[in-house]
């Protein structure tokens, strides 16, 4: 190909006080393609990107865009010379319209018509279809994300840089918008994807940069490497097993006791829309319960019902007295990120605690539990904050299957969200073993592959009701769009 | 930041109070050699030694002024604090001062001819009673009606006001009719002196043991524990902890403005002896500055009453003794709540930037930082 790279990073340094983030990575994206960028979570990837599109300054190295030298002091500075880059975490004003938020940013007068005409047009041109006359903040999370990209379009952005795009997708999303990337880089662009899913990249990627501790340890086409070599890279030593034995999933009978009940449960969200309508399951000890749905399909509320965090529009619902609940969010709904390590595992129960705080059995316990699940930290005193994302999920976790007798019942949403590689493969293998202690383990997981990985039973939410599928990415897959 | 954790270790507890405390020497040093000296042309010597003279010369200035004017910051200043720990922002101290020291002067005057004891014990609780039955209208507000607690508890302080304008000159106006104010109250119900022979009432005993019970509360109780989890994260609570923060909102609401009609009741009772409209010269005001100087933790709060309390005392001497007009002093003082403000924002700058943990996962701690 004659045209110059669309972009090319030499060299970048960057350090964050005593860490260095990046040393000396490279990266070099061809005109025409996609390319896939590689790595555990704190590989850099992230770091790499932001310093790409402006938003922070390399210590040492080298920005071309389309060939010419850049030295993006700022992200304005970024777009002006062609790059466009979609935030895992959408950068929409939820307020204002699809039109006004392809507007903002731009110069000069506003002008609505103007505005419309713009959205109606790259609509058109790119085959994104959104209104514009949506107030943002009403789109399902595709559409945020498809306004995403149509505003690095309308800053006449040719090379787009995707931060993770497909994790909030549902499959059917996420291979839409893989197709366009494919077609927007057909058509003269090209598209820098960053991702942890193999998968993913060998399905659409031209070429591949894997880095591993700030450093590039491979690049090339994507044709010419194996998912071993990808792997390899990516970790830096070849892994163990590939998949680690489970324990026959998929075959266990559900033979246990039976630990929650629900009949014609209907269940609705915080604006009081009936989400799920006469859910009727039971569930048993000793087994893992996935449930599958595509955002906004009503599992969010169905896992709060079932851990006893939400009360059911209607319906009988016979839980456990112990339940433990990891929520996704969890520095929003499960820690208090200033509060001690200790504070936050006294957290649980903190509701029904009468009198005094006996802190030094607390303590004690924490020490204790951050032993038993590896949560790494000086001492049970520093804050939840100051933990890496790991180590907060293993706390909340610890904290959760602990109890005398342990908990009947555990639910967890998104369990594994946002941990590296090893991080999740830790707190899958300890939801494992609790289901082989006896407890019942409800989960659900934005990415349908997490949850089949550990599922003894699937269910799916479509179109307001629960049905069971087989524990198969096929048939969930279709379940969870409504084919038959 | 660090929120005001309920426990940590001695040293960082006094690295938290020393670092402050030095700033604010500083910053109220340089603010009386400036504004005196270079603004006003006075003799910074005679300016300092006044202020000195006045707050904790002599073992007289200490407790009759000092002392007695930081009992009811201290007491305003842990209702603010109470409140804000539970992430409940009332800033209606000020009205609540009011309405409890009105509840108190009526049952006084009511029941002047029981025992004393009986007397002064029904006033304070009534006091109490007051201040929470002000604050219970913000609290229903916004539990009920998501009212903004800043801008009704702000409102409510400008009723309450009034209230006590109308109540002076009405139902509760000295027997002649002549001033705004209410009757005197009669000796023996005025509260007994702590020290003979001062003007150190028993109040300030009483500020210094809702300060230690308010701290042990909040430390080693489940219910305080629920509060400061509360004010720490709501969401964490409601669905990790299972507590209903819109309850203990509520009560903490509550709590909060009898603490601060307790500090109005003691006013009446142990210094003023009368109801009347300037009975608090913005104590309720000033208590938002001693809870936040105070880093919202009560024992804390105490001694940052008795600084602004040495501070007020300090300010009236050299109003006397060294000819300082008193809108000086009222400058210095702004200037001490700009220091205690720069203070904290450099804190919390130091805190957001925490050092690296041992033994934790760097790449992944950075990923969280630099993601998004």
């Amino acid at each position: 190909m004659n045209a110059p790279p669309a972009l090319t990073l030499e060299h970048i340094t960057k350090s964050f006080g005593p860490v260095r983030a990046l040393a000396s990575a490279s990266l070099e994206v061809r005109r025409g393609t996609v390319h896939a960028v590689l790595g555990e979570n704190g590989a850099g990837k992230s770091t790499l990107m932001r310093i790409a599109f402006g938003l922070l300054r390399p210590d040492a190295g080298r920005i071309r865009v389309d060939g010419v030298m850049r030295d993006h002091a700022s992200s304005a500075a970024a777009i002006r010379s062609g790059l466009g880059m979609v935030h895992q975490h959408f950068t929409l004003v939820p307020t204002m319209t699809v039109a006004e938020n392809v507007a903002l940013g731009g110069r000069g007068r506003f002008d609505m018509r103007a505005a419309r005409r713009i959205v109606d047009q790259l609509t058109l041109d790119t085959g994104l279809v959104l209104d514009p006359g949506a107030l943002a903040g009403a789109l399902p999370v595709g559409a945020q994300q498809r306004l995403e990209i149509l505003k690095a379009l309308a800053h006449r952005a040719h090379t787009l840089i995707l931060d993770e795009p497909t994790a909030v997708l549902s499959p059917v999303e996420a291979d839409e918008l893989l197709a366009w990337l494919r077609r927007f880089a057909d058509n003269g662009g090209a598209a820098v994807l960053i991702t942890h899913k193999l998968r993913e990249a060998s399905a659409i990627a031209d070429d591949v940069t894997v880095l591993r501790h700030g450093r590039t340890v491979l690049t090339g086409a994507i044709a010419s490497l194996t998912e071993p070599m990808l792997v390899h890279a990516m970790l830096g030593a070849p892994p163990e097993s590939d998949v680690p034995e489970r324990a026959a999933s998929g075959t266990r009978p559900a033979s246990g006791d039976i630990v929650l009940r629900a009949d014609g449960v209907t269940v609705s969200d915080d604006r009081g829309v009936p989400r799920l309508r006469d859910v009727t399951l039971e569930l048993h000890r000793g087994e893992i319960v996935g449930i599958a749905g595509v955002e906004g399909a009503g599992q969010r509320e169905l896992l709060r019902a079932l851990a006893g965090r939400l009360v059911p529009r209607s319906g009988a619902l016979r839980l456990p007295s112990h339940i433990g609940f990891v929520p996704g969010e969890r520095q929003r709904d499960a820690l208090a990120l200033d509060m001690s390590l200790s504070e936050n595992v006294a957290l649980r129960g903190a509701g029904a605690r009468r009198g005094w705080m006996r802190w030094r059995a607390i303590d004690a316990r924490t020490r204790q539990l951050m032993k038993r699940f590896d949560v790494r930290a000086g001492s049970e005193t520093q804050s939840a904050r100051s933990l890496s994302g790991g180590n907060q999920q293993r706390l909340v976790l610890a904290r959760e299957l602990d109890g005398d007798p342990p908990p009947g019942l555990l639910v967890a949403e998104n369990p594994v969200r946002g941990l590296d590689v090893r991080a999740m493969e830790d707190v899958l293998q300890r939801l494992l073993a609790a289901r082989d202690a006896g407890m019942c383990i409800v989960t659900h997981a934005s990415d349908l592959d997490e949850v089949l990985a550990i599922a003894d039973r699937l269910f799916v939410c479509f179109d307001g009701r629960l049905t069971e599928t087989a524990v198969d990415r096929e048939a969930a897959g279709r379940a969870m769009v409504g084919a038959t | 930041m660090r929120g005001p954790a309920g426990r940590r270790s001695p040293v960082h507890e006094l690295a938290a109070t020393v670092v402050p405390a030095l700033a604010l020497l500083v910053v109220l040093v340089v603010a009386i050699l400036v504004i005196t000296s270079l603004a006003g042309g006075y003799d910074a010597v005679a300016v300092m030694r006044a202020f000195w003279r006045g707050s904790f010369g002599s073992s007289d200035a200490l407790l009759s002024s000092t002392l007695v004017r930081a009992t009811p910051l201290i007491l305003a200043g842990l209702a603010v604090a109470f409140a804000f720990r539970a992430g409940i922002l009332n800033i209606g101290a000020e009205g609540q001062i009011l309405a409890g020291a009105a509840a108190a002067t009526t049952v006084a005057l009511t029941l002047a001819d029981r025992p004393a004891a009986l007397v002064i014990t029904a006033a304070l609780v009534a006091g109490a009673a007051g201040g929470a039955a002000w604050a219970l209208l913000p609290a229903i507000l916004l539990r009920w009606f998501g009212v903004l607690d800043v801008i009704s508890t702000i409102m409510m302080n400008f009723v309450a006001l009034h209230g006590v304008g109308y109540l002076v000159r009405g139902p509760l106006q000295e027997v002649l009719g002549i001033y705004p104010q209410s009757s005197t109250l009669p000796d023996a119900v005025h509260l007994p002196m702590m020290v003979p022979g001062t003007r150190l009432h028993l109040g300030f005993a009483l500020a210094l043991v809702v300060s230690i019970a308010l701290a042990v509360i909040l430390r080693s109780t489940a219910a305080g524990f629920r509060i400061r989890v509360t004010g720490e994260n709501p969401f964490a609570a409601r669905i990790a902890g299972g507590i209903d923060v819109q309850r203990t909102g509520m009560r903490v609401f509550l709590m909060s403005g009898a603490i601060a009609g307790l500090a109005g009741a003691i006013e009446v009772l142990g210094v003023t002896f009368a109801l009347y409209e300037n009975l608090s010269p913005g104590f309720g005001y000033t208590a938002i500055a001693v809870a936040l100087l105070g880093a919202l933790d009560p024992v804390r709060v105490m001694l940052s009453g008795i600084f602004f309390g040495a501070l007020e005392a300090g300010a009236g001497a050299m109003q006397r003794d060294a000819g300082v007009p008193s809108v000086l002093v009222s400058v210095i003082q702004a200037m001490i709540i700009l220091g205690l403000l720069a203070t904290a924002w450099w804190r919390a700058k130091r805190a957001a930037a925490p050092p690296p943990v041992p033994g934790a996962s760097e790449g992944e701690r950075l990923d969280e930082a630099t993601a998004g």
